[in-house]
């Protein structure tokens, strides 16, 4: 089953939410696999499960039933820790509206996702996070903090940190959502760029559909199903 | 660096207005409690200081007589006796040398003196003064009460010649320094001694009655020949003199008298004071510590975004609890050093402006550099404990929830 190139494998995943005998199945089995290097937009009306299936790829939502592995890595006997752990290793996060921590400059908010994993800031990591703001075009922009940048640097911000601890797996939830087209356009050519780079496997959540089209491969979401 | 801390100094940095309030409170809080403390031991040692400056910790007599039964009760005789009090003579403690010898040898015991007191008649020309002999060894009794802070004038010299009076008894006699006094007990045994020093403890009814002799010259006056009638001891632990008397008389067979009983009202009096303080120091703690936590409640639902993010980039539950924890640890200690600042301000400026004619402090203030690490300890527990439940939410956080909230 666990193909090395399989980043990504779905079977069966069903999401239920509710209780008190009023539920709502979001999710109706959903069976995926994204292999390494692929460029795919998830598409789908509001309502339609993405922001669920995004979050239980994420590792950030348990689903109700059904098999998730992460680079071959059964995640659903793993223990609150471990998942945290796991999360911090094979996957990046890029936000819709850049979620980033606003107490930090834009090099400590690339530095975070290293922090985290060491326990404290070393050179190494930043020198990585000067090289990766310096890949999205912000050499001049390390010490800014958030609020000082527009809203593209901040995504571009937010995607070297999503890059910082070179994770496998890149999850982008409306990457350009709030964004102008000129600066969503230059951002998706970013996230396509560093896909070509680095061979990291991009899953990104679009509304766009100009933008779903640039991308390699779309799974459409309708009513918690995959229909394409 | 470590990540727990940048994070937590980071969110306190960024919530300024939200740190100051802790802050202040805190400060506020440790300020009040090293003011009090200072305020309150000051007076305390003050009081204590004045009530045993005349006072040794501890002193040792013999047990008083009494009257032995000559006829026994047994079982087939009963005895209807009056039993009269006996009238208590003044009786020297058996083997005193060796007990000062044993005294001498306890590492609670800093000093012990030997005394020989007992009454008398001070007599220049027609006046006739009441007066308590004090027969003591100089060197030794020094050690108890320092007489020589108390001279004012003369020195305090005592030997075959010199003796030392009260400023009180000095003047209804009529002397001065090189004067000469007789001395006269009930029966009949005198000695005339010349007044080397004039002291003043403090105390009315002590300067009228202490005459300060040698050890020899009231055993002859006493008729107690090579005897003493008590032993003066002092303790190290003044608080531990009750305790330690009731060892040093087991060990010895004879009473022993303590400050603390001999002062019995001005303990009660200390305790109740030392209560009252320690009450209001704790509900200050407890005000501190609702601050604390109803600020940090309000910074965790603002940081839930932050959070949010943090859990999803690899943070883990532990860690978001720890930088809460911290950022109440940190308040705690950094408010707790500020507090001992403003409480050592307060208390010096009260200090430096009551004072007596003299020029003495009205409030003599105590700044113990433990009452500042116990303040410090206290006020970071507090803070870590107050941070408890701001700590635990944000740690329960679902990042999900979190970063959707925006």
């Amino acid at each position: 089953m666990s193909d090395m190139n399989n980043i990504l494998q779905l079977s069966d995943v069903r999401k239920v939410y509710g209780n008190d005998g009023i539920t709502t199945e979001v999710l109706h089995g959903i069976d995926l696999t994204l292999q390494r290097g692929e460029f795919t937009a998830l598409i789908g009306p509001s309502g339609s499960g993405k922001s669920t299936l995004l979050n239980i790829i994420g590792l950030l939502e348990q689903p109700t039933s059904g098999v998730i592995r992460v680079q071959g890595q059964e995640t659903g006997t793993l223990a609150d820790e471990e998942l945290t752990r796991l999360r911090g290793r094979s996957i990046g996060f890029v936000f819709q509206f850049h979620h980033l921590i606003p107490a930090f400059t834009a090099l400590e908010n690339v530095m975070m996702p290293l922090m985290l994993e060491a326990g404290r800031p070393t050179p190494q990591q930043r020198e990585r996070a000067t090289a990766l703001l310096t890949r999205v075009g912000l050499a001049d922009r390390l010490d800014f903090k958030p609020a000082k940048l527009s809203g593209g640097q901040q995504q571009r911000v937010a995607i070297a940190r999503a890059l910082a601890a070179d994770p496998p797996l890149i999850l982008a939830d409306e990457p350009t959502g709030n964004l102008d087209t000129a600066a969503a356009d230059e951002i998706f050519k970013l996230l396509y760029e560093v896909n070509q780079e680095s061979g990291t496997t991009f899953l990104i959540i679009t509304h766009d559909p100009r933008l779903a089209h640039r991308c390699r491969r779309v799974v459409e979401l309708v009513d918690g199903r995959i229909v394409g | 660096m470590r990540i727990e801390w940048l994070l937590a100094l980071r969110f306190l940095k960024e919530g300024r207005a939200q740190t100051f309030f802790m802050l202040g409170g805190v400060t506020m809080g440790v300020g009040v409690i090293v003011f009090l403390t200072a305020l309150i031991t000051g007076l305390q040692r003050s009081i204590i200081d004045k009530t045993l400056g005349t006072q040794a910790h501890v002193v040792m007599r013999m047990p008083d007589d009494e009257a032995r039964r000559i006829i026994k009760p047994d079982s087939v005789r009963t005895v209807s006796a009056n039993i009269e009090r006996r009238a208590q003579r003044l009786s020297s403690i058996l083997q005193w040398q060796q007990v000062m010898r044993e005294l001498e040898k306890r590492t609670e015991v800093t000093a012990v003196s030997p005394l020989v007191a007992g009454p008398s008649f001070a007599i220049r020309g027609n006046a006739t003064k009441s007066v308590a002999l004090m027969g003591i060894d100089q060197e030794k009794y020094t050690r108890i009460v320092p007489m020589a802070s108390f001279m004012k004038e003369g020195e305090f010299r005592i030997s075959a010649n010199d003796a030392a009076v009260g400023t009180d008894l000095a003047r209804e006699l009529g002397v001065t320094l090189g004067d000469k006094i007789r001395l006269q007990t009930a029966d009949g045994r005198s000695e005339t001694i010349t007044v080397a020093g004039i002291f003043d403890v403090g105390i009315r009814d002590l300067n009228r009655r202490w005459v300060f002799i040698t050890l020899r010259s009231a055993q002859n006056l006493l008729d107690l020949v090579g005897g003493v009638s008590s032993i003066d001891v002092t303790v190290r632990e003044l608080f531990k003199a009750e305790v330690i008397g009731q060892q040093l008389a087991r060990q010895t067979g004879l009473t022993a008298e303590s400050w603390m009983k001999t002062n019995a009202q001005l303990m009660v009096g200390l305790k109740s004071q030392s209560a009252s303080s320690y009450m209001i120091q704790f509900f200050v703690i407890i005000s501190v510590a609702f601050g604390i936590t109803s600020v940090l409640v309000v910074s965790v639902i603002q940081k839930s975004r932050e959070v949010g993010i943090l859990r999803a980039m690899g943070c883990s539950r532990r860690r978001i609890r720890n930088i809460f924890l911290l950022q109440g640890g940190l308040v705690g200690l950094v408010g707790s050093l500020l507090g001992s600042g403003l409480g050592t301000l307060l208390v010096t400026f009260f200090a430096s402006t009551a004072k007596n004619p003299d020029g003495t402090p009205i409030f003599p203030v105590v700044l113990e550099p433990g009452m500042f690490l116990i303040a410090a300890g206290v006020a970071t527990v507090t803070g870590i404990l107050a941070a408890a439940a701001p700590a635990v939410r944000a740690a329960k956080l679902d990042p999900v929830v979190a970063i959707r909230n925006v």
